[in-house]
């Protein structure tokens, strides 16, 4: 394939990547924002919605898509749950102390990791897309027969990776929705403005919290549930996630929704691109640097306005 | 007896047990113990940081590694003899830890917390993509005729630990001189109280930068010390799963406590050593164990013996 | 001698002048009470002069030196010494320590040298049977008491006292009244001080701020005289 094509592939491939980037990031940087806590888990309650996905759609049979849209409802249903319960168990028992918090998160890390080791296996299973018809797409040349379109052989995408970032787009059009209109919305604003502010204004501050962590877990399964056609459901497959929401998280300025969604779609772009051509490890070590370098110098992140 | 005579005892009285053990020890627990010894260091390391200082690094595998691999690597490629390379894996790491501690520490709290991770990712990805030199995931091992250290011969299983002995007494000792130090003592007074600290006139950022390189170049020590007792250098040891673990013994054993490294290293490892037997899920003890200690026991176990019974242990 | 002078020391938040233009001179040796209604800016001019609020203009000079942009803790290793106005002490250490901390940073005192001085420091506040005990397990009044020990511990060649006796019983402030003039001579003493029978019994000279402006100077009479700072202040006290 030539050059043009292959850029634009790159592109269509990262913008999938930056599609389930962009929800599970949103996802971090809603709980940080609103509880100023830094989840660890994060990853893995991606992890669980694929797996479980995998669980819904495994067990259904019948017509792929309809254990799949089972799942996009029951998988993020049953994450949500869960971080609830973890927060309401451990976390706010915690008060929330930011030492504490992180080590207990790193904890819980561990605990759904294992426990999903333990129930699903070390296997990647595959989840069948609910529809999935390939699209090729042409390419103009200008050559000597003049302008020519062509069909270059293995350049396209498929309808269920356009699915992806239009669902992408429709949860994150809704999430606005919820955080501009609605009571619990207001509530989260005020929280991650000024938290003493809000509960001395009588917000329920502290009630919400459950609910935050509930909707960020859920955010980040519903990415996993997204990707798992894509990519097999596995034990392990939290950590890239985890990792490159913070690096989004960080450069978005932390806490800040609208950077986050940013930041995500140009790492996610980036990262697509940037695989493509040169090797991911050293796109991983100079993104990790450029992180902790925009922390230590620029602590507001890159479109951010307050810092840590 | 004063507290000093009983803290020296105590310190004395434990060194002396391990050396016993030595001698009574069936060979699984010998070797395990002599792992848990160059572990332990590891942990005092970390300890000094967490547990004294009360900085939460999320990154100290860096140190550990930048050690490992400082000694392996000088040892495969540049025909360094044990010696030389020990000294160059104990200089790296020295060398990393001020970097770090310097930029790091010009962020505090969960910035802190994430810019270390960073950091340590970072390296972890340096020597996966150099894996040419460094065989990345599946490492590589230093040969036997490599562990020659002063004429000991570092792969025979007595040797091994008497030298994590002494290596974990030598460190024992410096932990507890260091925390009873000046130094030492303004390092608690920054963990308890930082803003106190700085207006009584103590330099915060110089104290926080010697205890990061300190406890840098102590855990590089311990793991150019496991290199060359083990004889076997790989990734792993540079993942965050490795900058997990100091935390976990150190929380476990009691944070800022000269002695809760030993004990929590020894718990956690027997403990995954022996749920290993049962399930390939024995991470989850970690998990469960870190959640547990956060919730109910923060002190940790020797905490929770100055608590309530040896308030003047160090 | 000026032990201490700011030279038109200024202090904004956002669009607000917390602290304005001040010109303010310390003679050595005097124990100076600094008054003003809530909100006159005292606590920002205290901050510039110790440190730990960057001045937006003007300058602090110490001692004969601009300090103007020398961080906190070089401040007072140069002979400030700082109590907080909401107490500030090592709550999970021993008194003992508490007190050792702030006199070993000087490092000219052997370990033996530190241990008697912690001792009469202790003393010298009425604390010293209880120098075994946690700082976090003392009432209010003693934190209070154990805060100045640490400052009076550093031997400073001015210790800035802010507002001490809020919290303590009239008993308490006896005592502390006691405490202050026992240093005079010694020390210079910059008092932030709401409790006027404080002020009247232990400062040589006042003054008062008000609008992040010196309202007035004057000796103890002569400010209880002034109709100016009774509008201002005292009248509303």
């Amino acid at each position: 394939m030539e050059f043009g094509p292959h850029l634009l592939l790159a592109i269509l491939e990262g913008a999938v990547q930056a599609a389930v980037l962009t929800l599970t990031a949103v996802g971090l940087s809603l709980v940080f924002g609103v509880m100023r806590v830094v989840n660890v888990a994060h990853g893995e309650f991606y992890m669980l919605g694929a797996v479980l996905a995998w669980c819904v759609t495994s067990t259904l049979g019948g017509h792929p898509a309809i254990g799949f849209v089972a799942a996009l409802i029951i998988a993020p249903l049953m994450v949500g749950l869960i971080a609830a319960a973890a927060d309401i168990f451990i976390l706010k028992r915690l008060e929330y102390e930011p030492k504490n918090t992180i080590v207990a998160t790193i904890g819980m890390l561990y605990v759904i990791q294992q426990v999903t080791l333990i129930a699903y296996g070390p296997e990647a299973r595959p989840v069948q897309a609910p529809f999935n018809q390939r699209i090729s797409l042409p390419w103009f040349e200008f050559g000597d027969a003049g302008f020519a379109l062509t069909w270059p052989w293995g350049f396209g995408t498929t309808t269920y990776k356009l699915a992806v970032i239009v669902a992408a787009v429709v949860v994150l059009i809704g999430l606005w929705n919820l955080m501009a209109r609605s009571r619990l919305g207001l509530i989260m604003r005020a929280t991650q403005l000024d938290r003493e502010m809000a509960q001395a204004f009588g917000m329920p501050v502290e009630k919400v919290n459950a609910m935050v962590f509930g909707l960020g877990a859920a955010l980040a399964a519903l990415a996993g549930v997204l990707i798992v056609p894509i990519q097999q459901a596995h034990y392990l497959m939290g950590a890239e996630p985890l990792l490159l929401s913070f690096i989004v998280v960080i450069i978005g300025g932390l806490g800040s929704l609208a950077g986050t969604v940013l930041a995500a779609v140009v790492i996610g772009l980036s990262d697509g691109v940037i695989s493509v051509f040169f090797s991911p490890t050293l796109a991983k070590i100079l993104s990790t640097l450029f992180v902790a370098l925009i922390l230590v110098f620029r602590p507001q992140g890159l479109f951010g306005k307050r810092d840590l | 007896m004063s507290a000093r005579s009983k803290t020296l005892a105590l310190h004395v009285g434990v060194i002396l047990a391990l050396l016993l053990l030595h001698f009574v020890l069936p060979t699984y627990h010998h070797g395990n113990l002599a792992r848990i010894m160059v572990l332990s260091v590891y942990a005092m390391g970390f300890n000094l940081v967490f547990g004294y200082t009360g900085l939460l690094s999320l990154g100290h595998a860096l140190f550990f590694a930048a050690g490992m691999y400082g000694s392996g690597l000088t040892i495969a490629h540049l025909g360094f003899g044990a010696e030389a390379a020990f000294l160059a894996g104990v200089v790296s790491a020295f060398i990393i830890s001020a970097i770090v501690g310097a930029l790091a520490l010009r962020t505090a709290g969960v910035a802190l917390m994430i810019v270390t991770l960073m950091f340590a990712q970072a390296g972890w990805y340096t020597i996966l993509y150099f894996g040419e030199y460094t065989r990345g995931d599946e490492g590589f091992v230093i040969q036997r005729p490599d562990r020659v250290f002063w004429g000991i011969d570092l792969s025979d299983a007595s040797n091994r630990y008497l030298v994590a002995l002494l290596l974990f007494a030598a460190t024992l000792i410096i932990t507890l001189k260091f925390v009873e130090s000046r130094f030492g003592r303004v390092l608690v007074a920054i963990r308890e109280n930082e803003e106190r600290a700085r207006m009584l006139g103590y330099d915060i950022f110089r104290y926080k930068l010697g205890a990061v390189i300190l406890s840098g170049t102590i855990s590089g020590l311990a793991g150019a010390s496991y290199g060359l007792l083990f004889g076997y250098v790989g990734a792993t040891f540079a993942t965050v799963q490795y900058s997990i673990l100091p935390l976990l013994w150190v929380l476990l054993g009691g944070a800022g406590t000269v002695l809760g490294p030993l004990v929590g290293t020894a718990f956690m490892t027997y403990l995954i050593d022996k749920s290993s037997e049962y399930t390939a899920a024995y991470m989850i003890v970690a998990g469960v164990v870190l959640v547990l200690l956060t919730l109910f026991a923060r002190q940790g176990i020797m905490g929770e013996v100055r608590r309530r019974f040896l308030p003047w242990l160090p | 001698m000026n032990l201490l002078s700011t030279k038109g020391l200024s202090r904004s938040f956002g669009g607000l002048r917390a602290v304005s233009e001040v010109d303010f001179d310390l003679p050595t040796g005097q124990v100076r009470a600094l008054i003003g209604p809530n909100g006159a800016g005292k606590t920002t001019f205290v901050g510039m002069l110790c440190g730990r609020i960057a001045a937006s203009s003007g300058r602090v000079i110490f001692n004969g030196q601009d300090v103007t942009a020398i961080p906190a803790h070089q401040r007072i290793a140069m002979g400030m010494a700082y109590t907080f106005q909401i107490t500030s002490i090592f709550g999970r250490l021993s008194l003992h320590e508490n007190v050792a901390l702030a006199m070993r940073r000087r490092g000219d005192l052997s370990d033996a040298a530190v241990d008697e001085a912690v001792t009469d420091a202790l003393r010298h506040v009425g604390l010293a049977d209880r120098a075994g005990s946690m700082g976090g397990d003392l009432s209010y009044g003693h934190q209070r008491l154990l805060e100045i020990a640490m400052g009076v511990a550093q031997r400073p060649k001015l210790l800035i006292l802010d507002e001490p006796t809020q919290g303590l019983t009239d008993g308490e402030i006896g005592e502390f009244n006691q405490l202050i003039r026992s240093m005079t001579g010694n020390t210079t003493i910059l008092l932030i001080e709401h409790n006027m029978d404080v002020v009247m019994a232990t400062a040589d000279y006042i003054t008062v701020l008000n609008f992040g402006q010196i309202l007035a100077e004057g000796a103890p009479a002569e400010i209880r005289a002034s109709a100016a700072v009774q509008a201002a202040y005292l009248g509303k006290a």
